[in-house]
């Protein structure tokens, strides 16, 4: 990270009063109890109490807070639920951690034009229970929906079980309200399907709280399948359930959701909420189909003679609502139930084209072995997005660095076979460091450039996402023709 | 200039630097005549064509950028699949060019845009250096997405080489259910009602006077019960016709293609339940359009009245791109819909990222004051 700036510590005592100015109140927290539950995120091996927490309540107040800090020249890290898998909300030690938690509210719910206009504190799921009584809901269910906040969603770009189907956030946000660093309130899109201009909604989304700070989101609302209906199947290999999944995509069917668990994600999940799992199976599938009853019910006979053609031992259909939800009470709580065969885990995220599973699981298990750590899989198998749970003890002196390196090299292994290093829990401080091994130094100076038009002073999350920070004037360093540079007055990136 | 791979697309424009002249990237060039007029050399990546990857069962598909859109949609076609954004074109248009422009047919308002179809891609940037950006899997968060910058970009950033979209099954079966000769008000409330039922509508159109249509892609049994669910949710609009071939009905609305040529032509993004209202006073200055996207996308022709237009787009939170005009209107309105000052600026910041020297600033939005 970089290194905390003695000037700003040296001046917090100042620093807090003129943030008392901005947001009077309880809105700033210093005290040094109070500051702990802030010191990490979902990610908590990586833990940093900030110099100060502020929790504004009005976009003017986050526009006075960012506009302050940057001329004083403090850093400054957003934070949602804080539920972030990649230390994205990780707090840095001279920085203001701004906390979105009180922009709770829901602005507007408009059924005719399908969308809800919401603050970003608001949770995923708030948004569904808002219009669920109108027969609606918003597609991108993360697992963590309960917690996370809508504008940590739009920062991280977050997926779902659902999203082969319904996309991931960046699919269904219409627009956002933003502020920069300067303290510039800005909208990019609204309530229309398109905005003129450049795509920079596109690039907010998954921007990981590092160009500006959301104050509101308008996200697409869809109207509620008529049914779902879920398969659950077992294979008796992970080859023969991958196969499965091609010839079903193959077979024209886009799934509302297919799951996969590998044995000891499946036996884990069993002994944790006891639903029935088929116990002797090297992997369970899970499809789910959603539409017209007529629909769902001819896509199952399909996917069900598939599955056999693909030597399915136990094939289940959901025959009601409870059971389909018991088919999916495992794979939900498969962390959890992880959790409690193993004292910590570590959760990864890369994804692979879907061929290449055989070969990366095998691979996988060849590193487990050598690591002498166990790993347990579930898969967004529809996408390709794996989730490996290595499991680790952290009492144990080296086991937290050995689980690390053993990531690693999974998502390195993600990267040579063709994949990425992440699919839906994004870069944040963990993934930082293995950015060039998908994306050259040319690559990675492009996307930083995109970063100095939005905060040149890079004050914003800094630390995150790029393994090294280049100052914005290195970064457009270009020749100058003839002595003459057009747009002389702005600067180049 | 017409280069054959990236290396030369890399020389030409690290050549136009050091001359200090300025490049307009073209693919198949049908998209000229939007935008001022001008007379710019042009870098023109045609030349770059072919597919590269195609694998079915993972849905993506990587292709040198100026391939024929037509020869994507054939090859996919060939293994029942699609580009659900339903892009359309002239006969040279390009996947760069289609990319580049943003454009997306009917089943936009169902499946999304351009935007929502690119994974990945190679670039030369206005530095004349290759980039990467993306992957070539259909789920990827590392990085900030810059394919949605892309798309839409109009050549202003960086010339595409080698685009990855994700691609989808094709519906083995499609029907367009038609209900003629409603007025207006009722048309747009029958589409916005069927976008509301749970019957997953794949487009809705109305060509005023005429016919107002819903498409719904999918499994024969799923049409079927579609079909009726729809029928009894809008009894109140009378029965519809079910039409086998309804494509030259759809294709009137693409691209405003039914609307007479006299008259200028101006593409309207408006939220659907606003759109109405917003061209009203358009149609009382002897305007006419043809609606697409639930109403969220209104096609108009009507001589003059740019301020006006303009003004009722942003008015109704929209936005107005003029897309066929003759050159001395051209001259002077901006293709573009002028945006707020602070995006405008942050825009043109982005834009120096890619493009420090401004080579591909050619004047053609008329936004670059300081551009020749
Ligand atoms: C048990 C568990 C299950 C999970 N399952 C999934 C899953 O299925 N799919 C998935 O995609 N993710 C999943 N996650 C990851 C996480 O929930 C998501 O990344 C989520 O979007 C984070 O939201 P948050 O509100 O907690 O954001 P935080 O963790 O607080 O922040 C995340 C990032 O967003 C930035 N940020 C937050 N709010 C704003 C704002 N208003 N403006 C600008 N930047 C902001 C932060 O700076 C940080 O970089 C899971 C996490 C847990 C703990
Ligand atoms: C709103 C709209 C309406 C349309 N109406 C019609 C119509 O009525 N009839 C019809 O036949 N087609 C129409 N089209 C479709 C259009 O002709 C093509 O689909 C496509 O945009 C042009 O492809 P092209 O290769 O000819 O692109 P070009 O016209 O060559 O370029 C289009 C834009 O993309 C940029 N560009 C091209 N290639 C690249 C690249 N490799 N990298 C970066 N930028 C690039 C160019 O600079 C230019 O700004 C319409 C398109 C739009 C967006």
């Amino acid at each position: 990270m970089p290194l905390p700036d003695q000037r700003v510590l040296a001046r917090r005592d100042e620093i807090i009063k003129a943030l008392r100015q901005i947001v009077p109140g309880e809105g700033v927290i210093d005290a040094p109890h109070e500051l702990r539950p802030y010191e990490s995120d979902g990610l908590t091996a990586y833990r940093q109490p900030p110099m100060v927490v502020v929790l504004p309540e009005t976009v003017e107040q986050v526009a006075a807070v960012l506009r302050y800090c940057k001329g004083q020249n403090i850093k400054v890290v957003p934070r949602g639920s804080g539920t972030s898998l990649s230390g994205g909300a990780l707090p840095l030690a001279d920085a203001v951690l701004l906390g979105m938690g009180r922009f709770k509210k829901i602005l507007e719910i408009d059924y005719e034009d399908r969308l809800a206009v919401v603050q970003p504190g608001v949770t995923n799921l708030a948004i569904t229970k808002a219009v669920e009584g109108e027969g609606f809901y918003y597609a991108p269910d993360p697992s963590s929906q309960i917690a996370c906040s809508i504008g940590g969603n739009v920062a991280e770009n977050s997926g779902g079980v659902h999203c082969l189907k319904y996309g991931l956030t960046t699919n269904n946000v219409l627009g956002v309200q933003l502020v920069t660093m300067e303290g510039e309130i800005l909208r990019f899109g609204g309530k229309a399907l398109e905005a003129p201009g450049l795509d920079l909604l596109g690039i907010i989304v998954g921007s990981e709280g590092l160009l500006g700070v959301v104050t509101e989101v308008t996200v697409r609302i869809l109207p509620k399948p008529e049914t779902a209906k879920a398969l659950l199947i077992g294979f008796p290999s992970v080859e023969s359930a991958g196969q499965c999944v091609a010839d079903t995509i193959a077979a024209g069917i886009i799934p509302a959701g297919m799951e996969m668990m590998d044995k000891p994600a499946i036996h884990a999940a069993e002994a944790f909420v006891q639903v029935g799992y088929p116990l002797d199976v090297e992997a369970l599938l899970i499809v789910e189909l959603d539409g017209p009853e007529a629909e769902c019910s001819h896509l199952i006979q399909e996917v069900e003679a598939i599955a056999r053609a693909n030597q399915a031992g136990m094939i289940r259909i959901s025959r009601d609502e409870a059971e389909r939800l018991a088919f999916w009470a495992g794979r939900k709580a498969a962390f959890p139930a992880v959790g409690r065969i193993s004292p910590d885990y570590y959760c990864m995220d890369g994804t692979i084209p879907r061929a290449k599973l055989p070969v990366v699981l095998q691979r996988m298990n060849a590193l487990s072995e050598q690591y002498g750590l166990g790993v347990a899989n579930v898969f967004h198998a529809g996408d390709g997005n794996l989730h490996p749970l290595i499991l680790y003890d952290a009492n144990k002196p080296g086991e937290l660095e050995r689980a690390e390196e053993f990531g690693a090299d999974i998502l390195r292994l993600c990267v040579e076979v063709g994949g990425v290093l992440t699919g839906e829990h994004g870069v944040g401080v963990e993934k930082r460091d293995l950015m060039p091994a998908m994306f050259s130094e040319d690559d990675l100076r492009q996307q930083q450039r995109l970063k100095c038009a939005f905060d040149p002073e890079l004050l914003l999350n800094p630390g995150k996402v790029f393994p090294s920070l280049h100052r914005c004037a290195e970064l457009g360093r270009m020749h100058v023709h003839r002595g003459a540079l057009p747009f002389p007055e702005l600067p180049r990136f | 200039m017409t280069p054959q791979n990236t290396k030369e697309v890399c020389e030409i424009i690290g050549q136009a630097l050091a001359d200090g002249e300025k490049l307009e990237i073209v693919g198949g060039g049908t998209r000229a005549q939007i935008g001022a007029p001008r007379e710019i050399p042009t870098l023109c990546l045609a030349g770059l064509s072919g597919i590269l990857e195609y694998d079915p069962a993972e849905l993506v598909l990587t292709a040198r950028a100026g391939t024929p859109l037509a020869e994507i949609e054939a090859a996919v076609a060939e293994r029942g699949q699609g580009l659900a954004f339903e892009p359309y074109g002239a006969a040279g248009s390009t996947i760069g060019g289609v990319l580049a422009a943003g454009v997306a047919g009917a089943r936009r308002v169902s499946a999304g845009g351009a935007r929502d179809h690119l994974l990945g891609f190679e670039a030369v940037s206005g530095r004349g250096e290759i980039f990467r950006a993306g992957a070539k899997v259909v789920k990827n968060v590392t990085g900030y997405d810059l394919p949605k910058l892309l798309c839409g970009s109009w050549g202003r950033l960086a010339a595409l080489t080698e685009v990855t979209l994700k691609v989808l099954p094709r519906a083995p079966e499609r029907v367009t259910l038609c209900w003629r000769g409603l007025a207006d008000e009722p048309a747009f409330a029958l589409m916005r009602a069927a976008l509301r039922a749970p019957c997953d509508v794949a487009a809705a159109a109305h060509l005023p006077g005429e016919a107002t249509m819903l498409r719904l892609d999918g499994v024969g049994p799923s049409i079927a019960a579609r079909r009726d669910y729809l029928g009894a949710a809008l009894a109140a609009y009378g029965p519809p016709e079910a039409l086998d071939d309804a494509a030259p009905l759809w294709a009137r609305v693409q691209g405003g293609a039914g609307l007479t040529t006299e008259a200028p032509l101006w593409r309207l993004s408006l939220p659907p339940r606003a759109a109405l209202g917003a061209i009203a006073p358009l149609l009382a200055a002897g305007g006419a359009y043809l609606a697409d996207w639930a109403g969220g996308l209104i096609w108009l022709a009507l001589e003059g009245r740019e301020a006006l237009i303009r003004e009722a787009a942003d008015a109704a939170g929209g936005h107005a791109t003029l897309m066929r005009a003759p050159a001395e209107i051209r001259a002077r309105i901006p293709a573009l819909h002028p945006q707020a000052l602070g995006v405008e600026a942050l825009s043109r910041r982005v834009r120096r990222g890619f493009d420090p020297m401004g080579i591909f600033e050619t004047n053609r939005f008329l936004d670059e004051a300081d551009a020749d």
